[in-house]
């Protein structure tokens, strides 16, 4: 093993030239995996954070649609206690109702929250453009309704149910989720208005959470519905965004598929070079065979040729990767300087792309290592 | 005395379709600590023979025996390990692996027996390395030596573990006369020193002449074999 190493090393070293440019083409290759995985994994994180990132993962509600959930109290203390990849939890009064103002009417939809629980699944106060959270007779509206309906803070509107109740509201402030959508149609309130305009009592619609890693809000959702009453059902965003999935699916599929055209082109590179690297040593290696090296120890040598360029090959890299992500996040910029895409750097992923590389430059060095072992030492001696 | 080479009957035949044989039932006995040389035309099958007793190629038929045992049916590690151990190979054309210096090949037959590297080898290889006037390029890749040089190195390189056995095909074939006699005359001293046995293949009468024994091929037949008297 010693000797063999030693030998490798020894070849390797003595054809500089030929040894950096395998290293290089090895090292390019991983650095291409690493470089698209981060970049396929920080897109996937974007835009799976757009989607859900600001919205309820889980979401308990009624069977029933017009039920209502009365003791929510209760069985938020028991999710939270059954389940502890729950980040946040909140309870929601949610009621479709009109804004009256500048005499147009715009549906939307009223939610009452409980902000400092409903903080942890919106980031509503991060998300506050101007004024504060609403208290008592107060709403909060997003910055595309304010900006269609000409409101500022401080304007008195109406809200009006189906049933013709109306109340009169003050807007305490401006929020942006960074959906337009919400912007415009959301209307955040505290539960306890809603709860008196429809007349709910101490109930409420849904109850709301996230959950610390998104993908297994499924898992979790079904370990909640076990420990719920059966008149509540548990959703999980996973069932309703299949559409999503299927195209980050997709994506991770087109992913790998380039990361194994890389690596069989890699495997490629390194077997036929070093297939020439056997045909040039064959004089070398019919010398050893003559001086009675064994078969398994020459192609030792050529199977650790192999493993040292693809150490080498592995280690430059995932440099050259890291370095090509950073240069990407430093001068791939938006216009307000922001990163266009957030790379994901996975150590766990980079390890095994070097990894892989690794073990594809040895499985490369096979073919070379089985043609050094059945050369005959007599057709060196024979041939000079 | 015990013979450390026997040939029996050894037929070589070159060839599936177009059969050329080589060797004709080939008998030969070498006596262990003899230095004998084998003469014969270009073609003859002097070579073949050569490399038919260092266990490198096969007979067609007959048996070959290496210090008593038959090594026509062994495996190939045990040839390889006949071949590490009690032969050592001079060929014509020096065969040094150019990524190494001049002591790492005289070491490498012992590095290939396995053995740790003791401090008793390295004196052994510097001895072999002084007997064979390499100091001053024992660190030189085999590439940067002269001709000479390199034959004395593989004949170093020849005797590091110690073989029973040394197989030179034409050692000095392509060296002037002077350096031809000297790599000769080194070789006989270890003859002398280190009772090793010597089966030498050479084209140049004046050296044939120095050895114990002179045996011709012809036409891949022993045609003489004659005990030297004046050796
Ligand atoms: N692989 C082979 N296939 C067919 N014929 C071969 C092969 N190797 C050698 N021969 C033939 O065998 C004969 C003997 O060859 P060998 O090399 O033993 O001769 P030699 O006596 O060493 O000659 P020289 O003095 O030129 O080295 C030659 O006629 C040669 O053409
Ligand atoms: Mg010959």
């Amino acid at each position: 093993m010693k000797l063999a190493l030693k030998i490798a090393w020894r070849f390797l070293t003595s054809s500089k030239g030929q040894t950096i440019l395998i290293i290089l083409g090895i090292a390019i290759g991983v650095s291409v995996q690493v470089f698209i995985g981060s970049l396929i994994a920080g897109l996937q994180q974007s835009l799976i954070d757009t989607a859900v990132g600001r919205s309820s993962q889980i979401t308990i509600r009624p069977v029933n649609r017009d039920d209502r959930i009365p003791d929510y109290e209760a069985i938020i203390t028991k999710v939270k206690a059954t389940e502890p990849e729950i980040n946040s939890i909140s309870p929601v009064v949610d009621s479709s109702a009109f804004i009256l103002a500048n005499d147009s009417t715009y549906p939307t939809l009223l939610r009452g929250l409980q902000f400092d629980t409903a903080d942890g699944i919106y980031r509503i106060n991060e998300g506050i453009l101007e004024g504060k959270l609403p208290t008592g007779d107060q709403v909060m509206l997003g910055k595309e309704f304010m900006d269609e309906a000409k409101l500022k803070v401080g304007d008195t509107i109406s809200l009006v149910t189906a049933s013709g109740t109306k109340r009169d509201v003050t807007v305490s402030g401006i929020f942006d989720l960074g959906v337009a959508n919400l912007n415009k149609n959301w209307a955040l309130s505290e539960m306890g208005l809603v709860q008196s305009i429809f007349d709910l009592g101490d109930q409420v619609t849904s109850i709301e959470s996230q959950v610390s890693d998104v993908f297994t809000a499924d898992v979790v959702g079904a370990n909640i519905q076990k420990v719920v009453p059966s008149s509540l059902k548990v959703e999980n965003w996973k069932d309703l965004n299949a559409s999503l999935l299927s195209g980050l699916n997709g994506q991770s599929i087109s992913s790998l598929m380039i990361q194994v055209f890389v690596l069989v082109s890699v495997v490629l590179g390194i077997a036929s070079v070093l297939a020439i690297s056997v045909a040039q040593k064959s004089r070398q290696l019919g010398i050893l065979k003559a001086m009675g090296i064994r078969d398994r120890i020459a192609s030792l040598i050529f199977l650790l040729q192999g493993f040292i360029l693809g150490i080498f090959g592995a280690i430059l890299g995932v440099g050259f990767g890291l370095g090509l992500a950073v240069a990407f996040t430093k001068f791939a910029l938006n216009p307000d300087g922001t990163p266009v895409i957030d790379l994901f750097i996975d150590p766990q992923f980079i390890a095994i792309s070097a990894l892989v590389a690794l073990a594809a430059a040895t499985l490369a060095a096979l073919i070379p290592a089985r043609s050094s072992s059945r050369l005959e030492p007599i057709e060196v001696i024979r041939n000079g | 005395m015990a013979n450390v080479i026997s040939l029996r009957n050894v037929n070589k035949i070159y060839g599936t379709e177009i059969k050329t044989q080589v060797l004709y039932d080939v008998n030969l006995d070498v006596e262990e600590n003899s230095f004998s040389s084998i003469i014969g035309q270009s073609g003859s099958g002097k070579s073949t023979l050569l490399n038919i007793i260092g266990t490198l190629d096969k007979p067609t038929s007959g048996e070959v025996f290496i210090n008593g045992i038959r090594t026509t049916e062994m495996k190939k590690d045990a040839l390889a390990k006949v071949r590490n151990e009690t032969i050592g190979f001079v060929f014509q054309f020096h065969y040094l692996l150019p990524e190494f210096t001049a002591y790492e090949n005289i070491i490498m037959p012992y590095r290939i027996k396995g053995d740790a590297i003791t401090p008793e080898v390295n004196e052994r290889a510097l001895e072999l390395i002084h007997l064979m006037g390499l100091d001053k390029v024992k660190d030189n890749r085999a590439t940067k030596m002269s001709g000479g040089q390199q034959q004395r190195t593989s004949i170093a390189r020849a005797l590091i573990n110690n073989p029973k056995i040394i197989l030179a095909d034409e050692p000095t074939g392509n060296l002037d006369s002077d350096t031809t006699e000297k790599v000769y005359d080194l070789m006989r001293d270890i003859n002398d020193k280190f009772k090793t046995t010597f089966l030498v293949i050479t084209h140049d009468p004046r050296i044939a002449q120095k050895t114990d024994r002179i045996i011709e091929i012809k036409d891949g037949r022993i045609s003489l074999d004659l005990v030297n008297q004046i050796a």
